[in-house]
């Protein structure tokens, strides 16, 4: 028994041995099939594998999509994509890098020192074995010289690469913005992987604010290269998806009359369509062309448009804060009228100032003489300020606080662009939080005519207007019309309206569109340098604002004072009254001609726009 | 002197360490070789190796605490190893934490936990546990239950999904039926059912396993996915050349051409720096290793230290078999490290720790006179 079972054990391990001897044998048979195989790459395949590692470093290379381009309603090119030739260098492959700059720069005359600071700027930004690009817009001539020279610059090479062109120039630049190169705070807000091979995005305006509508997705190419980076054979190809064309709201004629009418002077004009809060010109002056951008401005050039008196790169019609002044009476009769302050045939006497009750001051109207006895009416048409003064004492600080806000000013209009700011519209609360200092009732008096702290950009003065001509409608403005993607879908910009303005009676608006009426045609309308002679009706109202208030200056003839001193002029209007098509806000800095330059501007827009004739 | 004792007597061993230097000293020279191309690998950085190295200390101590435990014990402790690692597959099923879109790991609290690295030496041991009750010749039943000690846990394991770590807990558990005995008839027939029945396991199969294996065949097909990684981990050992580019120069891992090079793909660093003189240096030691162990197995006095030890070298070898293979294009990608050289711990632990077996196998040895 015993015996037997040790036996069998026995028996057991011997057959576990034999089969420890086949594992051997396995394990023989599996490391001489790795090392087989390690020979073949290493020993026979070598040259082969030696030459691929070498050719390998741009053996993926991505392809950048083409940037949308941008038109005008009626599809005239904004912002388009030219082709140019582009110098570029792969500093990886490039032994001597300060060396091979040189000797480009004496080969090719053109290239300048801001050239090569530009180009030490963006290869920190980039991976060294990536394409960076060096000069842009080479000529043909220039082509044919480094073509013929090519040999002696491994690791430089010549692209076709499209670039941003603005044919309008600084006309709609402060719309449109520009793309300029990307730095390290553009790479922070962006998908790095969609943009490998991207050199621009946008840095203002619409280029900006739509950026990743307009710049489109990567696509990628495997390529074999050789040691000088040419391209032997594309292996393989995935296309890039360009990026959406936008059709914006601007109609390009009006915008280019608005920036002629407005040339020589600062100041913005906006003109919206009483439709939808589509913006058919913005214009700030003066202006820049944003093609300087696209090329890579130089750091002086850059600083003489940053420190420019004029400010040319900053955009009044978003970004400019101004007061409203005496455009604001409209709104402020509206306010009046709604809450049963005034009606319209009531009267005052002005003698030419205001006296809040127990106070000496003398709040003075701009006529020194007075209006004499004077309705609402009247108040609009020759712009009377003691009017105004009466009402705001009696409506008090939260009814015109109230009446500014539900129009609108001081607030954000959230247009498509990312430089609008918002103003002030002051309150006692704003005030004391801001100033640290109480309100007075003379504060409420100069809030009724736009004077003191209250602070519009043209845009709002515009888009406010719009909302008077379409009694109380109110839409968000914008910029964008419709997107058409890479694969044909049309987007349209979805028209945001916003909480209207309701009165108790809607006769209210006609009284005040009446006066606004007779502004411009009235003998003693403050709005005469408009003309009386339009084709169509307008309802407008001017503004004045003092830029300087002092009595100093006040008797003195405009031309004897200081020019950055005098005050700046505004006007806003709808055409034509009836049926308001258009509205319009326009603000001179230092200059009286507003209305003159609203003039123009309206002039155009009905040369191509038939008013539309009430029929009864 | 009683000769029925359930406690088999031991000689006593002089040395206070249970340690097999010739294996000891192999796995420090693949270790220390290891060590030097992570280096390389992980663009110098000494954080990654201080790191390594401080994992490998802690896997050398559990495998010198192993190496004291007696073989019998594990012997006995076998069964409830199995039960707790099948438990503990089960739990990472219901509710294990997502780890790189994959159910495998154990949250613990103080530390995550892969379940599935038990099992490579929980189901060697249960195998081999079952084979050494069971007397030769083996009938069917024996085989199907054996069947279900291996699989059960394997296909757990694969579901996870974890294809690699699968096939090695599936291959650990073969070698052991295969060492016991089996007759090649049986073996046969084994290997032809398997062939039937891989077009189902196939639609077990996750999808990025099946792309996997479908770019395996044909890697030129997919060049920015999985076959982007293989036709660059290829250039770089074959460009490596007969005595390589030389230590911390290759291009392709430096410049990133190459993924996953501190990890799974480092053979391709060591093979493009050090060339074909190189690779086969660590070809090498990973056999030497396998076959140490197969001697201790040869030398050790019952079946299941026998069937263990062999098997737990076995697994060894063919952990860097399919890893080799893969990177070098002969085998589909399934994301098994190199063991001792890949950056990373777990798998790593799990070696020494059967090494650890091994040594306990290899110095703890019955008196044959005592026996009978």
């Amino acid at each position: 028994m015993f015996n037997r079972a040790v036996d069998k054990q026995q028996k057991e391990s011997n057959i576990q041995r034999f089969r420890l001897s086949l594992l051997v044998a396995f394990l023989i048979i599996l490391s001489g099939m790795l090392i087989l195989r390690l020979a073949y790459l290493q020993l026979s395949q070598y040259k082969r594998y030696a030459t691929l590692s070498l050719k390998n470093q741009m053996s993926i290379s991505p392809i950048a999509p083409p940037r949308g381009i941008i038109l005008d309603r009626n599809g005239i090119v904004l912002a388009d994509n030219i082709p140019v030739y582009v110098l570029e260098i792969i500093p990886e492959r490039v032994n001597n890098l300060d060396q091979t700059l040189n000797q480009l720069k004496s080969l090719i005359p053109s290239i300048s020192d801001d050239d090569i600071d530009n180009f030490k700027r963006t290869r920190k930004q980039h991976r060294s074995y990536s394409s960076i690009p060096f000069k842009l817009k080479l000529t043909q001539e220039e082509v044919a010289i480094f073509a013929s020279n090519q040999y002696r610059f491994p690791g430089v090479s010549i692209k076709a690469r499209l670039m941003r062109y603005y044919p309008f120039g600084e006309v709609a630049a402060h719309i449109l913005g520009y793309v300029g190169r990307m730095n390290e705070r553009d790479l922070q807000r962006i998908d790095q992987s969609n943009y490998r091979a991207t050199n621009f995005i946008g840095k203002t305006g619409i280029e900006r604010y739509y950026e990743s509508t307009l710049h489109g997705q990567v696509g990628y190419q495997q390529v074999e290269t050789d040691v000088s980076g040419r391209t032997l054979r594309v292996i393989s190809k995935q296309n890039p998806k360009s990026g959406a064309k936008l059709y914006l709201t601007i109609d390009a004629q009006l915008q280019k009359a608005a920036h002629e009418a407005m040339k020589g002077n600062r100041g913005a004009v906006v003109v919206m369509s009483a439709n939808k809060g589509e913006i058919l010109a913005l214009v700030s002056a003066p202006s820049f062309d944003p093609n300087h951008f696209v090329n890579g401005i130089s750091n002086k050039n850059y600083n003489a448009l940053a420190n420019a008196p004029d400010k040319p790169l900053f955009n009044r019609a978003v970004r400019g804060l101004y007061p409203p002044a005496s455009t604001v009476k409209p709104f402020v009769a509206i306010a009046g009228l709604e809450k049963g302050y005034i009606t319209p045939s009531e009267t005052i006497y002005d003698p030419g100032w205001y006296q809040l009750p127990g106070i000496q001051h003398k709040f003075r109207d701009w006529k020194r003489r007075g209006h004499g006895v004077i309705g609402l009416k009247k108040a609009i048409t020759v712009s009377c300020d003691t009017y105004f003064y009466q009402l705001a004492n009696k409506m008090g600080i939260a009814s015109i606080e109230d009446i500014y806000m539900q129009f609108g000013f001081g607030q954000l209009t959230h247009v498509d662009l990312l430089e609008e700011t918002s103003g002030i519209i002051p309150s006692p609360e704003w005030k004391k939080r801001s100033r640290g200092a109480i309100w007075y009732p003379g504060d409420t008096l100069i809030t009724a005519i736009g004077q003191g702290f209250t602070l519009t950009t043209p845009l709002q003065l515009a888009n406010a207007t719009v909302s008077l001509g379409l009694h109380g409608k109110r839409f968000r403005p914008h910029l964008l019309d419709r997107a058409i993607y890479d694969d044909g879908t049309n987007q349209i910009y979805k028209t945001m309206e916003e909480y209207p303005i309701q009165l108790k009676d809607n006769k209210i608006w006609d009284i005040v569109s009446e006066a606004m009426k007779s502004v411009v045609m009235d003998k003693a309308g403050t709005g005469h340098r408009f003309g009386r002679d339009a084709s169509y009706s307008v309802a407008a109202k001017t503004g004045t604002a003092q830029v300087f208030s002092g009595d100093q200056y006040e008797k003195k003839h405009y031309t004897d004072i200081p020019e950055a001193l005098r005050d700046h002029s505004l006007f806003i209007a709808y055409a034509p009254v009836d049926h308001p098509q258009v509205a319009i806000a326009v603000l001179v800095e230092n200059h009286f001609i507003a209305s003159a330059i609203a003039r123009k501007v309206l002039d155009e827009y009905f040369k191509f726009n038939q008013p539309i004739k009430q029929t009864t | 002197m009683n000769m029925h004792s359930n406690r088999p007597i031991y000689r006593f061993t002089p040395k206070a360490l249970h340690i097999d230097w010739t294996l000891f000293g192999l796995l420090l020279v693949l270790i220390c070789f290891g060590l030097i191309i992570l280096y390389s690998a992980s663009n110098q950085d000494m954080g990654m190796v201080i790191r390594q190295s401080m994992r490998l200390m802690f896997a050398t101590v559990i495998m010198l605490v192993l190496a004291f435990i007696p073989p019998h014990k594990y012997k006995l402790w076998t069964p409830w190893i199995y039960g707790f690692g099948l438990f503990l597959l089960l739990a990472v099923m219901g509710m294990g934490k997502i780890g790189k879109g994959a159910q495998r790991w154990l949250d613990l609290g103080v530390f995550r936990f892969q379940p599935s690295e038990i099992m490579k030496l929980a189901v060697p041991m249960m195998a081999a546990w079952y084979f050494d009750r069971k007397s030769y010749p083996f009938n069917y039943k024996t085989l199907i239950i054996a069947a279900f000690i291996i699989f059960v846990p394997a296909l757990l394991i694969a579901k996870q999904p974890d294809l690699g770590t699968g096939l090695i807990v599936a291959a650990a558990g073969c070698s052991v039926v295969f060492l016991a005995g089996i007759s090649f008839r049986i073996l046969l027939f084994l290997i032809s059912g398997i062939a039937l029945v891989t077009p189902f396991l196939w639609h077990m199969l996750h999808d990025y396993q099946k792309h996997r294996v479908i770019t395996f065949l044909n890697p030129e097909n997919d060049p920015l996915g999985t076959g982007y990684h293989i036709i660059q981990s290829k250039i770089a050992i074959g460009s490596g050349g007969a005595i390589g580019k030389g230590w911390l120069s290759g291009s392709q891992s430096h410049l990133n051409f190459l993924p996953e090079h501190a990890t799974d793909f480092i053979f391709a660093v060591s093979g493009e720096e050090f060339g074909f003189a190189g690779s086969i240096i660590l070809i090498m030691l990973s056999a030497l290793i396998a076959l140490k162990g197969i001697q201790i197995a040869h030398h050790a006095q019952t079946s299941f230290t026998r069937l263990l030890a062999a098997s737990i070298a076995i697994t060894f070898f063919l952990s860097a078999f399919v890893n080799i293979g893969m990177v070098m294009g002969i085998l589909p990608v399934v994301g098994v490290p190199l063991l001792l050289v890949s950056y990373g711990g777990t798998a790593m632990v799990t070696f020494l720790s059967g090494f650890g077996i091994l040594m306990s196998i290899s110095t703890h040895r019955i008196l044959f006179n005592e026996m009978r």
